[in-house]
């Protein structure tokens, strides 16, 4: 063929439409906003009903990876996921569609090795990095204060 | 016995015949624009079973099951299966067509598995050594996903270059041509491909990665047969996509090569590009199976297409490749269809 390598990728790469970039962060944004207002809401909610500061943070992250949980469960929070991108991506109720959807996908394969050898098959990654990013900012952190 | 024609083609100077085919396809598919010529359309994608690995088996054996109901032929009249998918191990073929109790080979070909069990198939009946063989091959949307990317109900985006894996079997049954003379449909020649990488390493953009190995095998066929484009009434490459489509008659047309005005291809046909949500088309084996078992042999038989080149292509990457950064090899098989 007269087509080399690299002229190639030239070509491949004109063919190829990009990623909607405007619309996606639009679209993130809203979505991303929207997740964050509502937990917002709970807060004030759950502040309202005369808990304490953190205890009303930490209701809000359970009920926000409750919701997404129960979306993902009943097949809708891909839907949103494919519109809002990282909107529904970043937040924590992205991290629980990325733990719940692998274990209802991979249940065929039994309770041990199926749901319990996925579950974390996509957020693994995210727990092992953040834990060793938070130790090492502990470690900073620590080194500062001795001084 | 076939002949060897130039350096890559394989002419059937028998004409196998073409004796019966069928296309099971899933909800999805059925509502694409080819919906009306499928043998059978399944609104449950998981047929009714507990695992889409299981759903897709059962897909494959109602293709081969449909296919012998048409040519009024049983399973013991095969003498042998070719038969393929895209997972592990090809298990949605062993377990599918495990009862059928046929001599099985097994093949991996990814998404050009159609056109590769076929032209084995075919040589086999020119040979002489089967005298009625079949080739399936099917691919599932659900099982794929779960095997190649992220779970179903994954929050995550699909690339615009991304490729949506076709819930579909197809299967054909072929035959020696002195036993059915009066079969309409038959095989002309067989040019297996050779593996094309050109260095694309995102398995979000498999038509990009599979253009050059179909322009590899189209430039092959027609310099071993002497043949051009204009001879044929159709040539149909699987599965492309939009992408990919664009990029081969890009690279043959550099080659002096227009195939334009009678190329289309299976992933660009099987879904509605905007109202289906497809990104650049459809893939997966059962995508050009689905297509070739239901619209274009039925009109061959009805003798609105007489001459059909028949180009299956694959993306031999896994997982495991793509994850170690390497690129893609791809692979097109070239069968040629001929209508009487």
């Amino acid at each position: 063929m007269t087509v080399s390598k690299k002229e190639y990728k030239t070509m491949a790469d004109k063919a190829s439409p990009p990623t909607k970039w405007g619309k996606n962060m639009v679209m993130a944004f809203l979505v991303g906003g929207g997740i964050c207002a509502l937990g917002q809401a709970f807060l004030h909610l759950y502040l309202y009903f005369g808990l304490d500061k953190k205890g009303a943070s930490t209701f809000v992250s359970i009920t926000l990876i409750f919701l997404s949980a129960l979306l993902t469960a009943l097949r809708i929070y891909d839907n949103i996921g494919k519109h809002a991108g990282a909107g529904s991506l970043v937040p924590i109720t992205g991290f629980a569609n990325s733990i719940v959807s692998p274990a209802m996908e991979f249940k065929n394969e039994g309770y041990v090795l199926g749901i319990g050898g996925k579950m974390f098959v996509i957020a693994g990654p995210v727990l092992v990095y953040g834990i060793a990013a938070s130790i090492l900012y502990g470690l900073i952190l620590w080194f500062f204060h001795l001084y | 016995m076939p002949q060897k024609k130039g350096k890559y083609t394989f002419e059937l100077t028998t004409t196998p015949a073409v004796l019966g085919y069928a296309a099971v396809v899933g909800k999805k598919e059925g509502e694409g624009p080819y919906g009306k010529y499928y043998d059978q359309c399944h609104n449950d994608t998981t047929l009714g079973e507990s695992s889409w690995e299981k759903a897709e088996s059962r897909m494959q054996n109602e293709a081969v099951n449909i296919a012998l109901r048409k040519s009024n032929l049983k399973n013991t009249d095969i003498d042998c299966i070719f038969a393929g998918d895209l997972l592990n191990q090809c298990i949605s073929s062993t377990f599918g067509l495990k009862s059928l109790d046929i001599p099985f080979l097994g093949q991996f070909g990814a998404c050009s598995t159609m056109a590769q069990t076929l032209g084995i198939a075919s040589l086999f009946v020119e040979s002489g050594a089967a005298g009625r063989a079949a080739a399936v091959t099917s691919s599932h949307f659900c099982s794929a996903e779960r095997q190649y990317r992220f779970p179903l109900e994954y929050g995550g985006q699909r690339t615009p270059t991304a490729q949506w894996t076709a819930t579909a079997a197809g299967c054909v049954l072929l035959g020696k041509r002195q036993d059915n003379p009066g079969a309409k449909i038959g095989l002309k020649a067989v040019t297996f491909g050779r593996i094309a990488d050109f260095g694309i390493k995102d398995a979000n953009n498999m038509g990009a990665a599979m253009a050059p190995a179909a322009a590899q095998t189209l430039m092959d066929f027609f310099k071993d047969s002497e043949s051009s484009p204009q001879e044929f009434d159709l040539i149909l490459t699987g599965d492309l996509g939009f992408i990919g489509s664009e990029l081969l008659e890009e690279i043959l047309g550099k080659e002096g090569i227009d195939i334009k005005p009678v190329h289309n291809d299976c992933g660009m046909m099987i879904y509605d590009r905007e109202k289906q949500d497809v990104h650049a088309g459809g893939s997966g084996c059962g995508c050009s199976a689905a297509i070739l078992c239901s619209a274009i042999l039925q009109q061959m038989e009805q003798g609105q297409l007489h001459n059909v080149l028949f180009v299956g292509t694959g993306a031999l990457m896994s997982p495991t490749s793509s994850q170690q950064g390497e690129s893609i090899p791809s692979v097109a098989h070239l069968v040629y269809l001929t209508a009487t």
